[in-house]
């Protein structure tokens, strides 16, 4: 289902339909449940779900390229956060040595966590990187 | 002799002010020093084929750099470009502050408009039609504020207080960083803390390395990231170790850890890394933001930043960083505004600074303005500090413009300050991470800033600092310690915060929360279109943005003249001995005393009391020899007219006017009522031996002599801010007392002399 501003925001319009990670609905998360040790951090994290559906909104407004973000954001949700910053790290000038460090990245990005746009973005990243010579040294 | 000099004595005066503390640079385009446009700058261009952007801006594809390269791809919608780049500058420019053409319309066309066709557009706007084009663009219609909370020890407990005292404010994002790294851990527990008291939905950041600061983020502990930096020049982006993939990538991380996120960009800092290509500031800042928009970003900080006292030095700097807003709210991106530096030592720069800001509104107007003093900010002193942060209160109701502050009353900011402390003391306690003392405690909520306090040091909050991170402390963790410790108010409100990440509306272009909802550019659109339209400060908001402190009324006025009522009644007595009549010999003068004089009002506003005001003349007249005759007039409160009328009751035809005020005037039988011999205007600066000069010169007339009128001196005192409101309330005393055709009285007056 595809959302629009109509549905905005999704907390107020639909609160019981926003999950957390692990399905427990926002009218769940209370004060007493997190006392209650009912909640972990994995609760308050946001879900593909919810982003595609930001997405969809932004779409709506007329903001494709923050529509697109979501959804690179989608593919992250499930990917952890040590090869997140590892990748990220090899993005940044000079890491990757070579065009293959950035393309076996997004191979990975692809195949273990199923993240094709943002697989494609880090191999449209190697292609400029080739380009431009920014695989040289720098510290 | 007056020795020559060798220069005008003005410039030595100007020399002294703090404008010239201020350098100012030459318009340089070569070496980067131009604000609008350089020879370097390219033509505006596109070329497309096959929905594919083949050139940029006059560069071939194959010749991009990685800038142009992003741009063509993620920014530029070929659908859109060939009919907005077709289109006249100088027609798009009109349409910016055209009412009538609506913003989705404007929106539509930048999708398709290159860097430098933006850069183009705006630089035909002057600085009145960026405003207010400024505030027909925004994304939002309501606008906020964003306020630093740092300190120069890093301290935790002031930081909760601080922040809490900025919640109150109405600061809708709050920002800190530290003074020294390892302290980030200790800064966000503080301040989330601090920032839970109150009311909740303030966002909050630390700027921190940026894995640090997403580690951070994942923690729960902030709820947004802005320091994600963009550059207008290759080599400046790489030397900020990052490229455009890079940060869009960091983007993403963001959303997928639902936490809000813009970049940060601005003028200058190009020029700052000495990778400007010499282009133009504009130019440059107009690549950034179209990157910005490519990398899908939901907003932006921007409007020099870092490089705004560089491009304020600079020809049309501070109208160029008006421009650089105006393009990224016109790319449809939320602009926090900058407004964040010290560009200049000049408080009328300051003013006029942020002043286009306050009345056009944004989404942020000051990212963020110093809510502790300058040396306590950790980021370098922002444009409008603690010390200015009244002014700022001031400037909302002098325009009744809404800056997003609401003022706050020191009782209530004393409250929230204690609370803010003791939660942040309470929570640390309950963690095991430090137990501050009493005495530290209360050190930090009476602090104006660090220099006040004797509590946590840099050291002691490095211990903090690593702890939390390595153990592992959650935001569930803080929370849990506040409900245990019977901060349960404060735990919902900062649980609700992490909970704004579950469905991400606070993801869309200019979130933020307002009476615990979101507010952004999806359901409070910017809808100007006109007068009537857009955001229109209500007067409900009105009458907070009014309720300044120390505000002057009548019963304000009254009340402190009746704290003098019982002081004079033991210095002085009236006495009304009937109708006045007319001196038969020339050896008197007349003292016309106005309706409430010594009655309803007793002091002068100088703070003389009024018996010895009339003591003094009265002695000075005696003194030559002359007979003093006090009487009063009820038909008229106006001074030339109490001078003129007592002039001629006088035998000697010299009468002094005088008001319960103070004001007075030597006036002369035969002449024009506001012609007179000497007035005494400035009241709040005459002196008793001023009143006791004018005694000794009206009688000096009367004999016939010619004396050196009495000069009060004054240094430019804004005499007028200072006592005018009050010298209104206290005439409309006198002028409500008047009495149409009322006869002149004779008055005894007799001074008792006791002196308390």
């Amino acid at each position: 289902m595809t959302r629009t501003r109509a549905d905005y925001p999704l907390a107020e319009t639909q609160p019981g339909a926003v999950t957390g990670k692990h399905g427990k609905a926002l009218p769940e998360i209370t004060l007493d449940a997190v006392l209650a040790g009912e909640v972990t951090m994995e609760d308050l994290r946001i879900t593909p779900q919810a982003l595609q559906a930001q997405a969809d909104v932004a779409r709506d407004v007329g903001r494709p390229t923050l529509a697109l973000n979501f959804e690179r954001g989608a593919e992250l949700v499930e990917v952890p956060q040590d090869f997140i910053m590892q990748v990220y790290e090899l993005l940044r000038p000079g890491r990757a040595k070579s065009k293959e460090e950035l393309l076996e990245a997004a191979a990975t990005m692809r195949d273990t966590y199923q993240a094709e746009r943002i697989a494609r973005f880090i191999e449209e990243a190697a292609e400029t990187y080739a380009a431009r010579g920014l695989f040289t040294f720098r510290f | 002799m007056t020795p020559k000099l060798n220069r005008w004595k003005r410039f030595a005066d100007w020399d002294e002010r703090p404008l010239r503390l201020d350098k100012f640079a030459a318009e340089d385009p070569a070496n980067g020093f131009s604000a609008f446009s350089s020879p370097a700058d390219p033509k505006p261009g596109i070329g497309i084929t096959g929905g594919r952007v083949v050139s940029l801006d006059g560069v071939l594809e194959h010749d991009y750099d990685m800038i142009d390269r992003f741009i063509a791809r993620h920014h530029i919608d070929s659908d859109v470009a060939p009919e907005a780049m077709a289109l006249d500058s100088a027609t798009v420019a009109r349409w910016l502050v055209d009412m009538n053409v609506p913003r989705e319309k404007l929106v539509r066309l930048a999708h398709g408009m290159t860097p430098a066709k933006l850069a183009e557009v705006v630089s035909q706007l002057n600085a009145l039609e960026i405003a207010f084009a400024y505030s027909k663009m925004r994304a939002r219609k309501t606008p906020g504020n964003q306020a630093h909370v740092t300190n120069a020890k890093d301290d935790p407990l002031q930081l909760a207080a601080d922040a809490a005292t900025a919640v109150a404010f109405g600061f809708d994002e709050i920002e800190t960083t530290m003074r020294v790294s390892r302290n980030a851990w200790s800064n966000a527990v503080a301040c989330a803390v601090g920032g839970a008291v109150g009311r909740w939905g303030t966002l909050f950041q630390c700027s921190s390395e940026e894995a640090e600061e997403l580690r951070i983020a994942m923690a729960g502990f902030t709820s947004y990231a802005e320091t994600v930096s963009v550059y207008g020049t290759e080599k400046s982006f790489t030397d900020g170790d990052d490229t455009p993939w890079s940060k869009a990538f960091l983007a993403a991380a963001y959303a997928s850890r639902g936490v809000k996120m813009r970049c940060t960009s601005g003028a200058g800092s190009e020029l700052l890394m000495g990778f400007h290509e010499a282009k133009s500031l504009l130019y440059l800042e107009a690549r950034c933001l179209c990157l910005q928009r490519g990398m899908g970003v939901q907003g932006t900080q921007n409007g020099g930043i870092d490089g705004a006292p560089l491009t304020a030095t600079i020809p049309g700097g501070v109208r160029e960083l008006m421009a650089e807003n105006l393009i990224a709210v016109w790319l449809d991106l939320e602009c926090a505004s900058g407004n964040d530096a010290r560009s200049t030592e000049s408080e009328i720069r300051v003013g006029a600074k942020i002043l286009p800001y306050l009345i056009a509104g944004s989404d942020l107007i000051c990212s963020g303005m110093g809510s502790i003093l300058k040396y306590d900010n950790s980021f370098n002193p922002s444009l409008i500090n603690g010390e200015e942060l009244e002014d700022y209160l001031v400037l909302q109701r002098d325009f009744e413009a809404d800056g997003g502050l609401t003022p706050l009353p020191e009782s209530r900011a004393i409250e929230l300050r204690e609370r803010a402390v003791e939660a942040i003391a309470a929570v640390f306690e309950e963690l095991g991470l430090s137990t501050p003392t009493e005495d530290m405690k209360t050190s930090v909520v009476y602090a104006s800033g660090s220099d006040d306090t004797r509590s946590l040091m840099p050291r002691d909050v490095s211990f903090i600092s690593e702890a939390i991170k390595e153990r592992g402390i959650t935001v569930i963790d803080v929370v849990k310690a506040l409900a245990n410790r019977g901060f349960r108010e404060e735990a919902e409100n900062l649980l609700n915060v992490v909970k704004l990440r579950l469905s991400g509306d606070y993801l869309q272009t200019s979130a933020m929360i307002r009476n615990g909802r979101i507010v952004s550019a999806v359901n409070d659109p910017n809808d100007y279109l006109g007068p009537g339209s857009g955001y229109r400060v209500s007067e409900e908001r009105r009458l907070q943005l009014n309720d300044i402190r120390d505000v002057l009324d009548q019963k304000e006025v009254l009340r402190s003249e009746a704290l003098h009522e019982k002081d004079e009644a033991r210095h002085i007595r009236y006495r009304n001995l009937g109708p006045a009549a007319s001196g038969s010999t020339n050896d008197d003068v007349v003292i016309g005393i106005s309706p409430a004089f010594g009655l309803k009002l007793y002091r002068t506003t100088a703070g003389h009391r009024l018996s010895e005001v009339l003591g003094a003349m009265l002695d000075a007249i005696r003194a030559r020899g002359l007979k003093a005759r006090v009487v009063r007039f009820r038909h008229t409160a106006d001074t030339s007219f109490l001078g003129l009328s007592a002039a001629r009751l006088a035998g000697s035809g010299i009468g002094i006017g005088i008001q319960a005020k103070g004001t007075a005037v030597i006036h002369q039988r035969d002449r024009q009522p506001h012609n007179n011999l000497e007035l005494f205007s400035n009241a709040p600066i005459t002196r008793l031996e001023h009143y006791r000069a004018l005694g000794a010169n009206a009688a000096a007339y009367a004999l016939g002599e010619m004396p050196e009128p009495i000069v009060v001196p004054q240094r430019g005192e804004a005499m007028g801010s200072r006592y005018h409101a009050r010298v209104a309330l206290i005439y409309a005393i006198e002028t409500g007392l008047t009495e149409a055709g009322a006869a002149p009285e004779e008055v005894d007056v007799t001074l008792t002399g006791v002196k308390s």
